[in-house]
C-alpha cells in the first residue's frame, strides 16, 4: 500500500465535516453553518495544492492512489483515484462552487440546518469522487451517491412542486445510470478489470476489441446515462423541474457541477474506450447538441420565470460543450472542458443572483421586477458582468470557451461546417434572451412600489459573488493558463480517439 | 462415493443445531423458573443466544476438509461445506434479530414458548442450508415450515394473525405435498436419496427430458412457495400483513435465505451441468431445464412483485411485494449458476441473501417500532418520522436504499454482483429486465423516503422512543448494511466465493 495521495486527502476532507454534523447532537445551528463553511474552504484550499503539485507536462494520471477494495475470485475492484489535465479543473470547480453555495445558504436555509449542511458535504464528497475515480465501479458508486443528497435537497428545501421534481430527477437519472451499469459490467467482464486506464490500454493495443455492434451498444450504454445528466435534447425534461424547484444552493450545485458529470463522462469514458463508435456517432450527437443549443435558447426566451430562463439556458450552453467534445479534436475538447468550468461559474452565479432576488421579493417572475438598478446598484452591476459572461462577451470567460469550441467544430474531421454555422446562431440567441431578461428585470423605470426599498447586497451575498467575478475575469483574460494544464492530456486523448481509426483504415 | 463416518466431524457438522436445541430447552426452562416480570428478558437470552451461536458458526463452523467425501456426513444427510456455513450464519442471525424484535411486541415478549418455537424454526432453516439428502431436505423444510405456521398464527385472539397462520398453513401444506411428490419421483427414477448420487444416476440414466421436467416442476412448486416466487406468491402479502411483525421479519429473511441455500445446492447436485461430473460418460444435461425455468420465474417474479408494490398503502404489504421482487432478483443469480464455473453466481446469491437478511430485519424493526408507537401500519402515517425520530428515519432510509440498490448500502454491491454474474453467464437480456425492475422498485422505495422526510404530520412533535433491545437489533442490522456495502465487502465476497466454489465440487 502506497502513501495517501493529495487527491485522496481532498476527497476525504468533506467527510471530516460530515461525520460530526451527523453524530454530534449538541452543535448549535450557527456552529453547524460555520463548521460546514470552514470545511468547504479547507477543501478548496487543499484542491489548490493539487494545482501546485500538478505537472502539466505529463499526459497521464497524477497523484494516484491505487488500493485494492473488493477482490473476489475472478475480478478486482480498486479504490483507484487520480487527476489528469481533464479532471483537475472539474475537481477545482466542485470545491470552488461549494463554499459559495454554503455561504449563500446561511440566510436562506432556516429549516433543519443540520441535515441540510450534512447533505451538502456528502454531495461535495461524491462530486469530487466522480471526477477523480479511475475505476468504473468506484465511479459508478460516486455517480449514484450524488443522487441521494440532491434528492433530499430538492425534496425538503425546494419550492411548491418539490416532491414531484425530486422523484423525477432521481428516477430519470437512475434509469440512465442502470443502463450504464450493465455496460460497465459487460465491459469489465470482457476486459477482466474495471480500471479505466487498463481498459483503455487494452483497447489501444488491440488486446481487447469488440465487433462494431457490440462497441456501439456499449457506447450507447454509457452515452445515454451521460446524455440524461448533461442533459441533451431530448432527454432534458427533468432539468427545468429540478432546477426550478430546487433551493438556490441546490440549483447552483446542480448547474455548476452535476451537469458536468455528464459531459465529463463523455470525455473520460466514451471517447477513449470506444473510439470507433465515438467517430461513428459524432455527427448524430452533434446534431442533438446543435438542436439543444437552439432549442434551449429559444425556450429560454419564452420564459416568464427568471429561474426557468436560466435553467433552459443551461441546455443551450451544454449543447456547446457537447459540440466541442464531439468535434474530436484538441481545440474542440479543450474548449469543451473550459466551457464546462465557465458554465459552472456563470450559471452558478446566475442562480445565486436569482436566489438573491427571490429572497427579497419571494417571486421569480420577471414581470414583478423592472428598474431595480436604481434600487440595488451594486447587485445590478455584478449581475451585468455575470450576464455578459454567460452571453460570451469577449474578455470574459464565456467567450473563450465558446470561441474555442467553434474553432474546433469548424476544423473537425467528423463534423461538417454547418454545425458551426447553426451553433453560432445560438450565440446570437443567447444575447437575445439574456439581454431581454436584463432589460426587463434591471433596466427601465422603477415603477413598482415593492421594489423601491429593496436592500442591496449584504456581506454574505457579496462574498458569494466576488469569487465568481474574479474567475470570470481570470478565465476571460488568462485562458492560456487554464489550457496549459489540459494540453497534454487532451492531445493524448485525441490520439486515442483517432489512432484506432487509422488502424481500422489500414486493416 | 462413501460418506465419512468420523464421529468428531459428524458432531461438528450439526453443532449449530445441537447448540440451538440446548438454547431452546434453556429458554423453556427459564420460562418456568423466572417470574413473569423477569420473563421480559427471555428475548435477550434467545436473541443473544442465537447471535452467539452465529458467531460460533462463523468462527469454527467451517468444513472439515476440502474433499467432498469428508464433507458428506451422517450417512450423507448433511454436507458440511462453506456454503452451509455462510447460509447457517445468515439464518441464525436473522433468527436472533427476530427474537430481539419480539421483545417489543406485547403479549409475545413474555412467552418462552414463542421463543422456543422460533428457535426450532431456525434449526430447520439451518439444517436446510446443509441438507444433502432428499429426506433431509424434506424434513428440514417441514421443520422450518410447520414452526412458521405456528408462529404466524401465534396471536390467537388477533383475527388477522389467525387468518395468516391458517392461510400460510393451507398453502404450505399443499405445496409441500406437491414438492414431496417430486422428490419421491426422483427417488423412484434413481433409487437413491442422496442428492449427489441422484444427480449421477439421473445423468447416466438415459431417462429423457419428460420425467425429469415433471420431477423438477413439482419440486419447484415447493421451493417457489418458500421463496415466494410468482406464481406461488399469493400467500405472501396476506401472511406478511397478518403475522406478528417479528415473524414476518423471520419469514422474509431466514426462511427465504435457507430456501435459496438449499435450492442452489439441490439444483447443482441433482441436475448437474455435465462438466461437473468429471469422468462419467454418456451423461445427459438437464441443467438447461432449470436454467430456463429460473429465467422465466425470475422475470415474472420481479416484474409482478415490483408492479404490485407500487399500489400498496400498508407498509407491511409493500415490504411483502418488495420481498417477492427481491426473490426475483435472486433468481437471476440462480439462472446464472449453471453456465458459470467461477462460482460468481452462487457467490452473488450468498452475498445478496446475507445483506438482504440484515436489510429486511432493519426495515421490519422500524415498522414494529412505528406500529407500536402509533398503532398504524399505513405508509401515509409515516409522515414526519424524520422529525419524530431522526435515527429511525435514517435507519429506514438506509434499509430502503439497500433494497433499491443505491450505494453505499450493501444492496448495491449485491445487485452489482448478481447482474455481473448474469452478464458473465451470457444472460444480458435478463440483466436488462432486472435493471428495468430496479428502476420501478426505486420509485416505491423513494416514496416512503419522501413520506418520512418531506411530508408533515400533526403528530410530528411526539418523539418515538426506542427501547434497548431495539437499539441492539437495529444497530446490528444497520451497521451490517452499511459496512457490507463499504469496507467489509471483500471479506464477505471472498467467503461467499469460497462457499460457491465448494458447491461446484460434486464428487
Amino acid at each position: 500500500m502506497e502513501d495517501i495521495s493529495l487527491v485522496t486527502v481532498v476527497l476525504m476532507l468533506p467527510l471530516v465535516g460530515f461525520f460530526p454534523l451527523v453524530f454530534v447532537r449538541s452543535l448549535t445551528d450557527q456552529t453547524i453553518r460555520w463548521l460546514t463553511l470552514t470545511v468547504s474552504i479547507i477543501t478548496f484550499g487543499a484542491s489548490l495544492l493539487l494545482l501546485r503539485n500538478f505537472d502539466s507536462n505529463q499526459a497521464g494520471l497524477q497523484m494516484v492512489t491505487d488500493w485494492e477494495w473488493i477482490s473476489a475470485g475472478s475480478f478486482t475492484i480498486r479504490y483507484f483515484v487520480g487527476v489528469d489535465g481533464i479532471s483537475i479543473w472539474l475537481v477545482l470547480l466542485s470545491t470552488f462552487i461549494m463554499p459559495l453555495a454554503i455561504l449563500f445558504s446561511f440566510t436562506s436555509i432556516k429549516e433543519r440546518p443540520r441535515l441540510y449542511y450534512a447533505l451538502l458535504l456528502l454531495m461535495e464528497w461524491a462530486m469530487i469522487g466522480v471526477f477523480i475515480a479511475q475505476d468504473l465501479f468506484l465511479f459508478y458508486v460516486f455517480w449514484e451517491v450524488t443522487l441521494v443528497p440532491m434528492y433530499f435537497l430538492i425534496g425538503i428545501w425546494g419550492s411548491e412542486d418539490r416532491i414531484y421534481a425530486a422523484i423525477k430527477f432521481f428516477l430519470y437519472t437512475m434509469a440512465g445510470s442502470l443502463l450504464m451499469l450493465v455496460a460497465i459490467l459487460w465491459l469489465g467482464n470482457e476486459a477482466g478489470t474495471f480500471a479505466v486506464p487498463d481498459i483503455i490500454a487494452q483497447i489501444q493495443s488491440g488486446e481487447l476489441s469488440f465487433d462494431v455492434s457490440t462497441e456501439r451498444l456499449l457506447f450507447l450504454g454509457f452515452a445515454i446515462a451521460f446524455a440524461i445528466k448533461v442533459p441533451m435534447w431530448p432527454l432534458h425534461s427533468w432539468l427545468p423541474d429540478a432546477h426550478v424547484q430546487a433551493p438556490t444552493a441546490g440549483s447552483v450545485i446542480l448547474a455548476g457541477v452535476l451537469l458536468k458529470m455528464g459531459t465529463y463522462g463523455f470525455v473520460r469514458f466514451n471517447l477513449p474506450m470506444f473510439p470507433e463508435a465515438s467517430r461513428d456517432f459524432a455527427p448524430y450527437i452533434a446534431v442533438l447538441a446543435v438542436i439543444g443549443i437552439i432549442y434551449g435558447a429559444w425556450v429560454s426566451y419564452g420564459q416568464k420565470d427568471v429561474k426557468k430562463l436560466v435553467a433552459y439556458s443551461s441546455i443551450s450552453h451544454l449543447g456547446f460543450v457537447m459540440l466541442g467534445i464531439f468535434a474530436l479534436n484538441s481545440a474542440g475538447i479543450q474548449g469543451g472542458i473550459l466551457q464546462m468550468v465557465n458554465h459552472g461559474i456563470s450559471t452558478g452565479g446566475l442562480f445565486l443572483l436569482v436566489g438573491m432576488l427571490y429572497e427579497r421579493r419571494h417571486t421569480k417572475l420577471m414581470s414583478a421586477f423592472g428598474g431595480i438598478w436604481a434600487a440595488m446598484p451594486l447587485f445590478s452591476g455584478i449581475s451585468l458582468v455575470i450576464v455578459l459572461s454567460s452571453m460570451g462577451l469577449p474578455g470574459l470567460n464565456g467567450f473563450v470557451g465558446e470561441f474555442t469550441i467553434l474553432v474546433g467544430s469548424a476544423g473537425s474531421d467528423v463534423l461538417s461546417i454547418w454545425f458551426t454555422v447553426f451553433a453560432s446562431l445560438g450565440i446570437i440567441l443567447a444575447a437575445v434572451y439574456m439581454l431581454y431578461m436584463f432589460n426587463t428585470v434591471y433596466m427601465g423605470a422603477l415603477d413598482k412600489e415593492e421594489n423601491r426599498r429593496l436592500p442591496d447586497l449584504h456581506w454574505q451575498e457579496l462574498w458569494a459573488l466576488i469569487p465568481i467575478l474574479i474567475m470570470v475575469f481570470a478565465i476571460g483574460l488568462q485562458a492560456g493558463y487554464f489550457f496549459d494544464f489540459m494540453d497534454n492530456s487532451v492531445s493524448q486523448l485525441v490520439e486515442q480517439v483517432s489512432g484506432s481509426v487509422v488502424a481500422t483504415a489500414g486493416r | 462415493m462413501n460418506f465419512s463416518t468420523d464421529v468428531q466431524a459428524s458432531i461438528m457438522a450439526i453443532l449449530p443445531e445441537i447448540l440451538m436445541t440446548v438454547l431452546a430447552i434453556a429458554v423453556l426452562a427459564l420460562d418456568l423458573v423466572w417470574s413473569r416480570a423477569r420473563r421480559r428478558d427471555l428475548g435477550y437470552v434467545a436473541g443473544f443466544g442465537l447471535l452467539a451461536v452465529a458467531l460460533i458458526v462463523l468462527l469454527v463452523g467451517g468444513p472439515p476438509g476440502d474433499e467432498t467425501s469428508d464433507q458428506l456426513l451422517l450417512g450423507g444427510m448433511i454436507r458440511h461445506d462453506t456454503m452451509a456455513q455462510i447460509f447457517r450464519v445468515m439464518v441464525i442471525v436473522a433468527g436472533g434479530l427476530s427474537c430481539l424484535l419480539t421483545m417489543g411486541v406485547s403479549r409475545l415478549n413474555v412467552r418462552g414458548d414463542f421463543y422456543a418455537v422460533l428457535i426450532v424454526s431456525v434449526i430447520g432453516g439451518s439444517l436446510l442450508s446443509a441438507a444433502a439428502d432428499l429426506i433431509m431436505v424434506f424434513l428440514a423444510l417441514e421443520t422450518l415450515s410447520i414452526t412458521l405456521y405456528l408462529l404466524a398464527g401465534y396471536l390467537r385472539e388477533d383475527v388477522r394473525s389467525s387468518e395468516a397462520g391458517l392461510k400460510y398453513f393451507l398453502f404450505g401444506a399443499f405445496t409441500s405435498a406437491i414438492a414431496l411428490y417430486g422428490l419421491s419421483l426422483l427417488y423412484g427414477f434413481t433409487g437413491e436419496t442422496n442428492i449427489y448420487r441422484v444427480g449421477r444416476a439421473l445423468a447416466t440414466g438415459g431417462l429423457g427430458d419428460a420425467p425429469v421436467v415433471l420431477a423438477l416442476g413439482l419440486i419447484t412448486v415447493g421451493f417457489g412457495f418458500k421463496v415466494s416466487a410468482v406464481p406461488f406468491h399469493f400467500w405472501t402479502p396476506d401472511v406478511y400483513e397478518g403475522a406478528p411483525t417479528p415473524v414476518t421479519s423471520l419469514l422474509s429473511t431466514a426462511s427465504k435465505a435457507a430456501s435459496f441455500g438449499v435450492l442452489l445446492r439441490f439444483l447443482l447436485a441433482a441436475f448437474p451441468p455435465p462438466e461437473l461430473l468429471g469422468s462419467l460418460e454418456n451423461v445427459q444435461d438437464y441443467s438447461q431445464l432449470w436454467v430456463q425455468l429460473a429465467v422465466v420465474l425470475s422475470v415474472v417474479t420481479m416484474t409482478l412483485g415490483n408492479v404490485l408494490a407500487l399500489v400498496q398503502t400498508n407498509i407491511k404489504r409493500l415490504l411483502a411485494y418488495s420481498s417477492i421482487a427481491q426473490a426475483g432478483y435472486t433468481l437471476i443469480g440462480v439462472a446464472a449458476i449453471a453456465t458459470d464455473r467461477s462460482g460468481d453466481g452462487a457467490a452473488a446469491i450468498a452475498f445478496y441473501m446475507f445483506m438482504y437478511v440484515l436489510t429486511n430485519s432493519l426495515a421490519f424493526g422500524v415498522v414494529i417500532l412505528f406500529a407500536n408507537a402509533t398503532g398504524s401500519e399505513r405508509i401515509a402515517d409515516l409522515a414526519g418520522l424524520s422529525r419524530r425520530n431522526p435515527g429511525l428515519a435514517l435507519a429506514m432510509t438506509l434499509a430502503l436504499l439497500s433494497l433499491g440498490g443505491i450505494p453505499p448500502a450493501a444492496g448495491f454491491v449485491g445487485k452489482f454482483l448478481l447482474f455481473r454474474a448474469a452478464i458473465d453467464a451470457g444472460l444480458v437480456a435478463l440483466a436488462l429486465v432486472g435493471v428495468v425492475n430496479v428502476i420501478i422498485g426505486l420509485y416505491y422505495y423513494l416514496v416512503i423516503v419522501k413520506v418520512m422526510y418531506m411530508e408533515r404530520s400533526p403528530d410530528e412533535d411526539q418523539p418515538i422512543p426506542v427501547s434497548t433491545p431495539y437499539t441492539w437489533a437495529l444497530g446490528i442490522a444497520a451497521a451490517g448494511v452499511l459496512l457490507l456495502g463499504t469496507i467489509l465487502v471483500t471479506p464477505l465476497v471472498e467467503w461467499a466465493t469460497e462457499a460457491a466454489q465448494s458447491l461446484y465440487v460434486l464428487l
